[in-house]
Formats: structure tokens, C-alpha cells, sequence
């Protein structure tokens, strides 16, 4: 099967053309909705191409971190459901959930989105940001979509108010405060091509992975991953095309959070 | 909980506004998650709720398999940001360990299991946002998932829960219901046959309550099964329509 699919790939490579039918350096169809669930107190939905990722945020009562006594906390987690894909199982989470999970966080918390000390509350309480990431269909390319619906969804959280030692969710709450606008842009060494938004066919001959999160002048993450490598000189171009591509991202971002 | 703070119904009206016998409103969008064999997004009240399905594969650990039929495998959850409350705690915990258990029979009861031996069927059952009666919407929404996924069944299940307010016989609970009713009785119906797939219950009721609860859940099912059988022909009728 795998070696059908390279064959194919290949070919089609050969002559210039993607598995989707588009360029080395163009996403596929990328929507991002908003407010899907209304429980939350923020929530945001990413798809791209057939990649389909769900973030939620919940904030709770908290005490703070012994090294960071004035902040609140951010807690990222990451489901790969087993609905998602025939290769995700039931069970603890996998080294690949951990690094989306861990990927994703490292984006949106050195991103300079939220700023940390305006979720203190009182001395022994702040409030705790939970973001949870829910891949409800994988077509590759998850950091991305993950990072899109998380930016979203932080955008969109409605905090709760801590008064009279209670937490009060109410029609009410305010928009949380946040700052830059972070997205992040994946590429792939696919049959020693490089490819932006590899999808699950490419990925699965993907030997390399690199992905860049940054805002608009800075770059805040980034995580290479796989068995393979890239020269100085293609992770150079492949910054330079992460801050041509965001802008589209940010446009995306900015329309769906009413900005 | 006896309700003794709220009073949940008042003029023959719910909190919501909803008769006594009246459901909420509900919607089901077949095929949401590609890759899977059959898939539906519910939406009964605020419960949002996605089923999907797969296999027939090897049954894997394989102590599991059974060589004169298939195993159905059922895992319900609910995602942590699901709840108007507080975070929920990530991971299966005993609810939710029960419902995946009740679920996975109530398909063990129509699915033509001996037509595929050694092997298992998953069912993946989401709980997105939660407002009372999931597991009653995750049966409904997994029941169309599956047929979808064209694994062959001798009936359409459908799960609503019912219960009792004071004296008043309630239909289709939603949260704060759940939380403060007098009974509360989740079922799950093969309306072929009018049979009972699924009956769980806790509270008090008497005998006539029970039975006119019963009734209510069966008229209901016209609606719920209807709306289910119009999500499946929806997505031939899409199908017919690309390829003529």
C-alpha cells in the first residue's frame, strides 16, 4: 500500500503536480469557525482540507506555579481521537499527541498572547486557562490546524469573575485580553522536495518536518521533527516562506474573531 | 437530588418552556468525519454530540476476538471543555466506563454480528457539549453513524430519557432536570419490534408513572426515528444527485 502510494506520489511529483492538485508552497482550503461550542468559555474549529481540529477553553480557580507567584497558568492537552484515524488507538496519550500538544502550547505561550499576570486574582489565586485540543479527523498537517483554532479560541474566550469567593459564568463576561496574533506554518521534506501543509498521503513519506510559529515581525516557536534533515540554507527559505504565508493565516484568524 | 430549591415545572410549563411531553430540538448531519466507515453530528438541544464507526477489522488485543462473531466495542466521552461548569477531568471515568459498556449492547442486539467472525466494530462516541441526555443523544447519533457505515443491522435504534417532576411525568431531560428530578429513566428503543434495548433508572416512580413514561418515550421515537431515517436518505439522495 505505502509503496503504491510513494509510486504514485512520485510520478505525480515528477511533473510538477501535488496530491491535492496545488503548489509546493499553498495550503489547502482552510476554514476557521468560532463560538462552536458555546460552553466553553472559548472555542474555535480548524479545518484544512480534511484535517479537522476542535479547541475548547475552559478557565478555572487555580493556585499559582511556586516559580511564577503572580501569574496564572496555561495548560495545554491534545486528544488524537480514535475516531480521527485508523492509526490512533484508544489509550494514554502517544509521543505524537505530546508533541502536538507541546508544539501548539510552546506557540501560543511564547507568543506574547497572553499576558500571564493579568490572570492573578488575589495572593494563593489565579485563574488556570485549560486549552484542550480535539483531532476529530486527521489528513495530516495537525500543528497548524491545532495552532489556528487555538489562537481562535484564546481570541474568543469570555473569562468568568471571581466574586465573593465564587466563580460567576454569566452573560456578562468579558472577552479575555490578548495580544499578537500567532499562527504557524509547517512544511514537509516530501521525496526531497519541500512542501508547505503536507496532507496525510504526504506525510506518511514525509522524512522531514519543520514548523514555525510566528507573529508579525518576530518568530516565537518552531519544532523540526522526523528521521530526516534540512540544510542551514533551506531552513533559512522555509522561515522567509513561514512569514510570506502567515499573513494569509492571520487574515483568516483576524476575520474569524471578529477583528 | 429531590427538588426542593427549584421548582422545574410551573403551569404545566418546564424552565425552558417545553410541555411536559415535548422534546428539544434536534439535528443530525450524516458523514462528518472522513475517515472513518460512518460518522453523524447530533445536535439534541445544546448536547452536541459526534458518532463514528469503524470496522469490521481484526479484533485487536487479540484475546478479544470471538471466532462465531464480531465484538462491538463502544468508548464514550465527554471533552473536558464540554460542560457550562467547571474543566472536566481528561480520561474515562466510571460514568463514563458504564455508558460505553450499555451502548456497545444495545448494538449487540441488531448488528448481523456472525456475519463477521473474529472481528471487532468500533464505536466512537464524542460528547462535545453536554446539556443532559447524552447518552440518549450518543446512541441516536452512533446508531445512524453505523448505519452509514454500512454494517448490516436489523433495526434503527433510537435512546431518550424520561423521568418525573413532582407528579408530572416529564419527557427528554435536560441537565438542570437531570440534576433535580424525582426519576430519571434512560432508554433506548428497536422500534421494529418496540423492544428495549437500554433501561436504566434511578429515583422513584410508581407503576403508572413508569408506564405512561414508557408510552411518552415510544411516541416520541416516531420523531426521533424519522428524523434519523432522513438523515441517512439525505446522504443517498446527495450521492444520486453528484453522480447522475
Amino acid at each position: 500500500m505505502r509503496t503504491l502510494t510513494s509510486e504514485f506520489l512520485r510520478e505525480r511529483m515528477a511533473k510538477g503536480v501535488r496530491n491535492s492538485k496545488r503548489d509546493a508552497m499553498s495550503y489547502r482550503g482552510i476554514t476557521l469557525t468560532t463560538g462552536t461550542m458555546p460552553n466553553a468559555e472559548g472555542s474555535a474549529e480548524a479545518v484544512i482540507g480534511s484535517t479537522k481540529v476542535l479547541a475548547g477553553i475552559k478557565v478555572a480557580l487555580a493556585e499559582p506555579m511556586q516559580d511564577t507567584p503572580e501569574e496564572g497558568n496555561l495548560t495545554t492537552s491534545a486528544e488524537l481521537l480514535p475516531m480521527a484515524s485508523e492509526n490512533y488507538d484508544i489509550g494514554p496519550p502517544t509521543p505524537e499527541g505530546v508533541e502536538f500538544a507541546r508544539v501548539v502550547d510552546r506557540g501560543i505561550r511564547h507568543g506574547g498572547i497572553l499576558d500571564m499576570s493579568k490572570l492573578f486574582i488575589e495572593e494563593g489565586k489565579v485563574w488556570n486557562v485549560f486549552l484542550d485540543l480535539y483531532v476529530i479527523n486527521y489528513d495530516g498537517n495537525l500543528f497548524d490546524a491545532g495552532t489556528l483554532a487555538s489562537m481562535a479560541a484564546i481570541a474568543t474566550t469570555r473569562m468568568p469573575r471571581y466574586e465573593d469567593e465564587k466563580v460567576v459564568r454569566d452573560e456578562s463576561m468579558k472577552r479575555l485580553e490578548t495580544g499578537n496574533i500567532i499562527t504557524s506554518c509547517t512544511f514537509g521534506k516530501v521525496l526531497d522536495e519541500l512542501l508547505l501543509d503536507p496532507d496525510g498521503a504526504e506525510e506518511e513519506l514525509m522524512k522531514a518536518r519543520l514548523t514555525v510559529a510566528n507573529s508579525e515581525d518576530a518568530i516565537h516557536a518552531m519544532q523540526k521533527g522526523l528521521g530526516g534533515s534540512f540544510s542551514v540554507k533551506e531552513i533559512d527559505s522555509l522561515i522567509d516562506a513561514a512569514f510570506e504565508k502567515s499573513k494569509e493565516l492571520r487574515g483568516i484568524v483576524k476575520r474569524s474573531i471578529g477583528d | 437530588m429531590k427538588n426542593n430549591d427549584i421548582k422545574l415545572i410551573s403551569n404545566g410549563k418546564r424552565l425552558d418552556g417545553r410541555a411536559p411531553n415535548e422534546m428539544r430540538s434536534m439535528k443530525i448531519v450524516p458523514n462528518v468525519v472522513k475517515n472513518s466507515g460512518g460518522s453523524a453530528y447530533m445536535e439534541w438541544g445544546k448536547n452536541k454530540i459526534i458518532a463514528a464507526v469503524y470496522g469490521p477489522g481484526e479484533a485487536l488485543p487479540r484475546h478479544t476476538a470471538n471466532p462465531d462473531r464480531a465484538v462491538i466495542k463502544c468508548r464514550y466521552m465527554m471533552a473536558p471543555f464540554s460542560s457550562s461548569e467547571e474543566h472536566g477531568r481528561v480520561g474515562m471515568n466510571r460514568r463514563a466506563i458504564e455508558i460505553s459498556k450499555v451502548t456497545a449492547e444495545v448494538f449487540e442486539n441488531i448488528v448481523l454480528l456472525d456475519q463477521f467472525p473474529g472481528t471487532e466494530i468500533n464505536i466512537y462516541i464524542e460528547v462535545l457539549q453536554s446539556d443532559g441526555g447524552t447518552r440518549a443523544a450518543g446512541i441516536t447519533c452512533a446508531s445512524v453513524a453505523m448505519a452509514l457505515s454500512g454494517i448490516p443491522m436489523k433495526d434503527l435504534p433510537y435512546a431518550v430519557s424520561v423521568g418525573k417532576v413532582g407528579e408530572d411525568v416529564i419527557l427528554d431531560l435536560d441537565k438542570l432536570e437531570d440534576n433535580y428530578s424525582d426519576a430519571d429513566v434512560p432508554l433506548a428503543i428497536l422500534p421494529r419490534t418496540d423492544s428495549v434495548a437500554l433501561l436504566q433508572m434511578d429515583g422513584e416512580m410508581t407503576k403508572k408513572q413508569f408506564n405512561d413514561a414508557m408510552a411518552m418515550a415510544m411516541e416520541a421515537g416516531k420523531t426521533i426515528s424519522k428524523l434519523q431515517k432522513d438523515a441517512l436518505r439525505s446522504q443517498y439522495i446527495e450521492q444520486e444527485q453528484k453522480y447522475r
